[in-house]
């Protein structure tokens, strides 16, 4: 079977995601049955999920979701971990046998923690440490793939429509404060496992509605840094420059928003608020190959909140709504109405307008 | 009027029985797509969310939608009418050549993107709230009316990019709004509000507007500049 990267097909997609401000827990069904009237955006080729507070056992632990080829490749894996983390779980990831789900490799979860004695040798903060171990195995090891490396959080995803992977995941069966959803219509790599939505490196998820004609661009300045794009498909950058955006660099949300889908220069000069537009001129001239080029509708996922983010042209459709202290994203709001019937205040952001929710402190 | 349950059908399945009734009140609509698509005459009343493509194609008859709808309605409509009591997404009106979309709300993105007209068939969209950007653009016929009724910025960016015929009615004096170059923006006179008082007179009573009050307020019009044409804009030529 060819897989990402070994061929190109020259993306309608579907997203949606829901949050509580209150951080009260959700089943991830209520996204996966929201991703039903958009059917026909996904092509069956992919779908996936992420879900924040779901583990809230193992918080302190970075929980790995992996893809695995074969038993082999898992044991050396695993060996491989143990040489720098404590493992303290080690489980196949409960999956329901359902005929729209097939060829799947072995799934697989572990909780670890870096050990302290690594990180100190190496001189790395724990983040660091495990984001380049992920970006190790990804590159570098055959047959095995990380798909989740988040504390608290993790994305699950396969080849199929979203329904069917959230049902495929017993979805109904954890609770999180906020899930995402994605339902895949590849444009430009035939759809593979490792390839479905979210894409996702620490806690930073990404699904992604669109298909960027920036990602060269993009690729080639975040390989700078070590960031290795190994699926060939638009999302993955767009994850890993959120996490230099944001976790490297210390920018806030809406100035990574305003780098990746900065204003036009005309839009810029026209802005009254000096100091807001000389941070818009410093941000455009900062990082000017990590502007987002084409059409996207995103949702970032982080601990703790939710960034929903269209490209500057808005070549692509997002709702948001909301229902008490609950907040809904979709690429349409009939699957927002599925979520919440009686959803409120329906509307859809501008063009490079972010729309950033937050779980209240100490809730999530 | 009868009533149609449209719950779990397909696009397929709903139009085959919409084809067989002159007129019918849609229930259970959440989403499904191409509503009405290519439907020659007949009323349809839609209660819930129609899919994207709501009468695409449309050749005549009537579809009023009680509350919102979202993408590329009236795509590339011919004739009949889209009565909209909710707003509209993005890119209402695509490529529409005739007939008339009215939204009470606000519109998306691209509304009434690549307009044209043909002949004696001359489209025509207004919307009573606000558009988004890139209203009109391409623009090659047909008449656009924002009417801001519920106040705020009438109009996001780049109205009008790449406008080359119709015309466009804003209500206001769009003195922060920016067009290009190869448009002209002039208040309406009393000759330019008569010509399509018929749309803003309809519109008032589907919505239950005062027309005296709407047309207290100036409007602006803006059609292409036939002395500035696009050229020399990719290649010389």
């Amino acid at each position: 079977m060819e897989i990402e990267g070994q061929v190109r097909i020259p993306s309608g997609c579907a997203i949606a995601a829901a949050i509580s401000r209150e951080g009260c827990g959700m089943p991830g069904s209520i996204v996966s049955e929201a991703m039903r009237p958009m059917h026909e955006r996904s092509n069956g080729l992919g779908g996936g999920f992420a879900g924040y507070g779901i583990y809230p056992e193992y918080r302190d632990f970075y929980a790995l979701h992996m893809f695995f080829d074969c038993r082999d490749t898992r044991k050396t894996c695993e060996a491989f971990l143990k040489e720098s983390f404590e493992l303290v779980q080690s489980e196949l990831i409960p999956t329901r046998k359902i005929p729209s789900i097939t060829g799947e490799p072995i799934i697989w979860r572990y909780f670890v923690s870096p050990l302290p004695s690594v990180l100190k040798s190496l001189q790395l903060d724990e983040k660091e440490f495990v984001a380049r171990t992920v970006m190790r195995i990804n590159a570098g090891m055959d047959g095995a793939f990380v798909f989740s490396s988040g504390k608290n959080m993790g994305a699950f995803k396969a080849v199929g429509y979203p329904e069917d992977v959230g049902e495929f995941y017993c979805l109904e069966e954890y609770s999180g404060y906020a899930w995402t959803a994605h339902g895949r219509y590849p444009t430009n790599t035939p759809g593979w496992w490792g390839g479905a939505h979210p894409f996702t490196l620490l806690d930073w998820s990404v699904v992604h509605n669109g298909e960027i004609s920036s990602y060269d661009a993009n690729r080639r300045y975040m390989e700078m840094f070590g960031y290795k794009c190994t699926l060939q498909t638009d999302t993955e950058v767009i994850t890993y420059m959120m996490d230099y955006l944001l976790r490297v660099q210390g920018l806030t949300l809406e100035e990574a928003a305003s780098v990746i889908a900065a204003p036009f220069w005309s839009t810029i000069d026209c802005k009254t608020d000096t100091a807001d537009r000389e941070k818009h001129v410093f941000l455009r001239k900062m990082f000017p190959s990590l502007l987002v080029t084409g059409p996207f509708s995103i949702v970032l996922g982080f601990t703790g909140g939710l960034m929903a983010l269209n490209d500057r042209l808005k070549l692509r459709s997002m709702v948001v709504g909301e229902k008490d202290d609950r907040v809904f994203i979709a690429s349409e709001e009939a699957a927002i109405r599925v979520m919440e019937p009686d959803a409120e205040n329906i509307w859809a952001p501008a063009g490079g307008q972010p729309v950033i929710i937050r779980v209240k402190e100490g809730a999530y | 009027m009868e009533t149609i349950n449209i719950e779990g059908l397909g696009y397929r399945e709903i139009n085959e029985k919409l084809r067989g009734t002159p007129g019918c009140r849609l229930a259970g609509c959440r989403g499904q797509r191409f509503i009405g698509a290519g439907m020659g005459h007949g009323a349809l009343i839609i209660d819930g969310v129609p899919g994207n493509a709501l009468g695409a194609y449309l050749n005549g008859g009537s579809i009023t939608v009680m509350g919102n709808a979202q993408d590329a309605v009236g795509d590339t409509m011919n004739a009949g009418e889209i009565i909209v009591h909710g707003s509209i997404g993005d890119a209402a009106g695509y490529a529409m050549r005739g007939g008339r979309i009215l939204v009470k709300g606000d519109a998306g993105y691209r509304a009434g993107i690549h307009m044209k007209a043909y002949e004696d068939k001359v489209p025509a969209m207004v919307i009573g709230g606000s558009a988004g950007s890139f209203l009109g653009e391409y623009q090659a016929g047909g008449i656009i009316i924002v009417l801001a009724i519920s106040g705020g910025r009438p109009v996001g960016n780049f109205p009008c990019t790449g406008m080359h015929g119709g015309k466009m009615l804003i209500r206001g004096d769009c003195g922060d709004i920016v067009f290009p170059d190869q448009v002209t923006a002039r208040p309406a006179e009393k000759g330019d509000l008569e010509a399509v008082s018929e749309h803003i007179r309809d519109f008032c009573e589907t919505f239950g507007y005062s027309m005296d009050e709407i047309l207290k307020s100036p409007f602006t019009i803006i059609t292409p500049d036939s002395k500035n044409p696009y050229k020399q804009m990719y290649v010389m030529n």
